[in-house]
C-alpha cells in the first residue's frame, strides 16, 4: 500500500517539468544581468572577473545546496554561517597541530555534520520549530567559536591545502569543479533517489508523508546533517582560500545562502524547488554583488541589497504560487 | 488553549514556578561562586544594564503572542541608535535625535508588519530580510565608523537619576506599566491575544487582523527606537554593531519567561523576570571572568532548553 501512496503523492519530476521552466526563467534573468553588467562595466567580461564570479558563486552554492534540502522539507537552517566559522577554526587548528590537511578536512566535515545532526535532533526529537532551534544554535556556535579563538587568527596553511580554494585546473578554479560535482550529486540525490523524493513529500505534506510510511524523523535528521556537512565543506574551502581562520568569517554567509536558495525558486513552504535552481540563485546573487563591486558601490550596501533580494524572492515565489492555484 | 484567547488576565500561579525558579537558581548560583555578585553596586548595575533589553523584550512578547517573530530588532536598534547619534550631533537636540530614532524604528516596524500581514511572508524570513536591510543601512549611514561627540543631553539620560533612581530604570518601569496596561486592560490587548489564538474571531467581530498585526510590529520598531536612544547614551556614541544579537537576548527573555511560541498566550511579568534572568546570567558569567562569547553560548542553550520545555508543556 505504501508504494502506491508514495507514487500517487509524488508528482513526476521529469526534466521538462514545472521546475525546469522555473529554472529556465532564472537562467534568462542571470543572462540579462550579465548583459547589463557587460554594458555598464568594461571589466565585467574579463576572464579574471568571470572566474572570480564562478568561484564566489561556488562558495555560496556549497552552503546553499545543503540548505536547499532543509528548505524543501519546509524547514530552515539559520546556523549555517556560524557553522562554517566554527568548522573552519577547528579544522584550521587540527591542520596546524598535526600538519595533516587530510585530517583537518575530515575534522571540518565532521564538525559541520555533528552541528547539523544536533539541529536535526532539536527539530525532530525536541520538536522545536527549525528556524528558532537553528537560530539558537547560531548563537551557541558563535559563542563557542569566539571563546575558542579568543581573538586569535590562524594563519598560514600548507601549499597543497591552499590549492583547494585558490588553485586552478585546466584554467578553471578548483572550487568550480567541486561545484559541478556537488551540483551533480545534489541533483541526482534529490530527483533520482527514493530518499530525495521522500524529502519532497515531507515538505509538500508532512502528515501524508508520515501516514504513507516515510520515516519522517530520520529523513529530517539526514537533511539537517547534510546541511551541516555542506557547511563543513564550505569551511574547508574558505580556510584554504583565505589561508586564515577567524571567529567572524561566518557572519556574512547565512543571509546570502538563504537568498540563493530563495532566488533559485525553492519555496519556503516546502516541497518545491531544485538544487540546480539554487545554483542559478547563487549565480544571480553573486552577479548582482559583483556588479555593484565593479560599479564601485561600497561593500556597505551588500547586506541591504541582499535583504531586499530575500524579501523580493519570497514575495515572487508566493505570487507565482498563488497564481498557479 | 485556543479558547483562552479572549481571557485577558492569565493565571500567574500556573507559570510563576518556571521562570522564577530559573531566576532564583541563577542568583543563588552566582552568589555562591561569583565574588561581589550580591553587592548593591553590582545588583543595581544588573538592573540598569537590563533596561535596554526590557524595552525590546516587552514588544517581542506581544509579537511572539501573535505567533510571529522579529529577528530585525537588534539591527533596527543599531540603526536607530545611529540615527539618534547623528541627528543629535547635527542639531544638538536630544529630542530631535529621539524623534529620528522613533521614526526610523517605527518605519521598520510598519515595514515588517506589512510584509508579514499584507504580503503574507513568514515572519522569520521577512524580519531576516529587514535585518539585512537595517544592518546595511547602519553601515551606509555610519560608513562603518563610530559616531562620536554626541551632546551631553543624550549621554546624561543614562547616568542621571530621578529621586535617586537611575533614569533608565524609571523608563523601563514606565514602559512595563504601559505594556501591562495595554495588554491586560485595553481592547487592543484583548485583540493581541486573539491575533495569536483566534484570528477568525477578530474577522467576525469586524476587525482587521492585518492592521492590528502591523500595529504590533510598529510598536516593536518604535520601542527599538527608544532603546536606541538608551544605547547611544550608554555607549556615548553610535556604533554600527551596537545592537548585534540583542534580538536574541529578547527572544531568550520571552522564551524563559514562559510565553508560548505555539499557543498565542503571553505573560509580561514572566518576560520581565526572563530579562532579569538573562541579565543575571550574563553579569554572573562576567564576574567569574568568562568572556562574552561564553555568555552568548549560554543564552543560546537557555533558549533551546526553554523552548523544549515549552513544547513539552504545550503537548501535555
Amino acid at each position: 500500500m505504501t508504494d502506491i501512496t508514495k507514487e500517487a503523492m509524488m508528482p513526476p519530476r521529469s526534466f521538462l517539468s514545472q521546475d525546469a521552466i522555473q529554472v529556465f526563467y532564472r537562467l534568462l534573468a542571470a543572462l540579462l544581468i550579465c548583459a547589463v553588467l557587460a554594458v555598464l562595466s568594461d571589466s565585467f567580461l574579463s576572464l579574471g572577473n568571470i572566474l572570480n564570479v564562478l568561484r564566489q558563486a561556488s562558495l555560496t552554492f556549497f552552503i546553499a545546496s545543503g540548505l536547499t534540502l532543509v528548505v524543501l522539507t519546509a524547514g530552515l537552517d539559520l546556523s549555517v554561517g556560524a557553522n562554517v566559522a566554527l568548522s573552519a577554526c577547528i579544522a584550521g587548528t587540527v591542520i596546524h597541530k598535526t600538519g595533516s590537511p587530510a585530517l583537518g578536512i575530515l575534522t571540518g566535515l565532521a564538525c559541520g555534520g555533528i552541528v547539523g545532526l544536533l539541529n536535526g535532533i532539536m527539530v525532530t526529537a525536541l520538536r522545536i520549530p527549525s528556524f528558532i532551534a537553528t537560530y539558537g544554535m547560531l548563537w551557541v556556535l558563535n559563542g563557542l567559536t569566539y571563546w575558542y579563538m579568543a581573538g586569535e587568527t590562524l594563519h598560514g596553511f600548507p601549499a597543497g591545502f591552499r590549492q583547494i580554494g585558490s588553485g586552478y585546473l585546466f584554467g578553471l578554479p578548483i572550487p568550480v569543479y567541486l561545484l559541478l560535482v556537488f551540483l551533480g550529486i545534489g541533483t541526482l540525490f534529490a530527483q533520482r533517489t527514493i530518499w530525495g523524493q521522500e524529502i519532497y513529500a515531507i515538505g509538500a505534506n508532512p502528515v501524508a508523508a508520515r501516514l504513507s510510511g516515510i520515516p519522517v524523523a530520520r529523513r529530517l535528521l539526514l537533511v539537517y546533517a547534510v546541511s551541516g556537512t555542506m557547511a563543513g565543506l564550505a569551511s574547508i574551502i574558505f580556510l584554504s582560500r583565505l589561508n586564515s581562520a577567524e571567529a567572524d568569517i561566518g557572519e556574512s554567509l547565512t543571509l546570502p545562502a538563504i537568498a540563493a536558495v530563495l532566488i533559485g525558486g525553492t519555496s519556503l513552504f516546502g516541497g518545491v524547488g531544485t538544487v540546480f535552481g539554487t545554483f542559478i540563485g547563487a549565480l544571480i546573487l553573486t552577479l548582482v554583488l559583483n556588479g555593484m563591486n565593479l560599479l564601485s558601490v561600497s561593500a556597505n550596501w551588500q547586506p541591504l541589497v541582499t535583504g531586499i533580494i530575500v524579501i523580493l524572492a519570497v514575495w515572487l515565489d508566493m505570487k507565482t504560487r498563488r497564481r498557479a492555484q | 488553549m485556543r479558547e483562552a484567547a479572549v481571557v485577558s488576565e492569565p493565571n500567574p500561579l500556573q507559570r510563576i514556578p518556571g521562570v522564577a525558579i530559573v531566576l532564583v537558581l541563577l542568583i543563588a548560583l552566582f552568589s555562591a561562586i561569583a565574588p561581589g555578585f550580591l553587592s548593591v553596586a553590582n545588583l543595581s548595575n544588573v538592573l540598569v544594564q537590563s533596561t535596554i533589553l526590557t524595552m525590546l523584550a516587552l514588544p517581542m512578547t506581544l509579537i511572539i503572542m501573535t505567533e510571529g517573530l522579529d529577528l530585525s530588532m537588534g539591527a533596527v536598534l543599531t540603526l536607530t541608535s545611529l540615527c539618534v547619534a547623528i541627528v543629535s550631533l547635527a542639531t544638538k537636540s536630544m529630542l530631535l535625535g529621539l524623534g529620528a530614532g522613533l521614526l526610523v524604528g517605527a518605519a521598520f516596524g510598519v515595514a515588517n508588519g506589512w510584509l508579514i500581514a499584507i504580503l503574507g511572508i513568514p515572519p522569520f524570513v521577512a524580519t531576516l530580510g529587514t535585518l539585512g536591510m537595517a544592518q546595511g543601512l547602519s553601515l551606509i549611514v555610519s560608513d562603518g565608523q563610530s559616531v562620536v561627540g554626541i551632546p551631553h543631553s543624550v549621554r546624561d539620560i543614562y547616568s542621571a537619576t530621578l529621586l535617586g533612581v537611575p533614569v533608565p530604570i524609571v523608563m523601563a518601569l514606565v514602559t512595563y506599566a504601559a505594556f501591562h496596561g495595554l495588554l491586560y486592560h485595553t481592547r487592543f490587548g484583548t485583540y493581541i491575544f486573539a491575533l495569536g489564538g483566534n484570528r477568525e474571531a477578530l474577522r467576525y467581530a469586524g476587525l482587521s487582523p492585518n492592521k492590528l498585526l502591523i500595529a504590533v510590529y510598529a510598536i516593536g520598531g518604535a520601542m527599538a527606537g527608544i532603546a536606541g536612544l538608551l544605547m547611544t547614551a550608554r555607549m556615548n556614541s553610535g556604533h554600527p554593531t551596537a545592537g548585534l544579537g540583542l534580538e536574541f537576548d529578547a527572544i531568550a527573555a520571552v522564551a524563559v519567561g514562559g510565553t508560548s511560541f505555539e499557543r498565542g498566550n503571553g505573560w509580561l511579568l514572566g518576560t520581565l523576570l526572563g530579562v532579569l534572568s538573562v541579565g543575571v546570567l550574563r553579569n554572573g558569567l562576567n564576574l567569574i571572568s568568562l568572556p562574552s562569547s561564553v555568555q552568548v553560548a549560554s543564552v543560546g542553550v537557555l533558549v533551546i532548553v526553554a523552548l523544549f520545555l515549552d513544547g513539552l508543556r504545550s503537548r501535555a
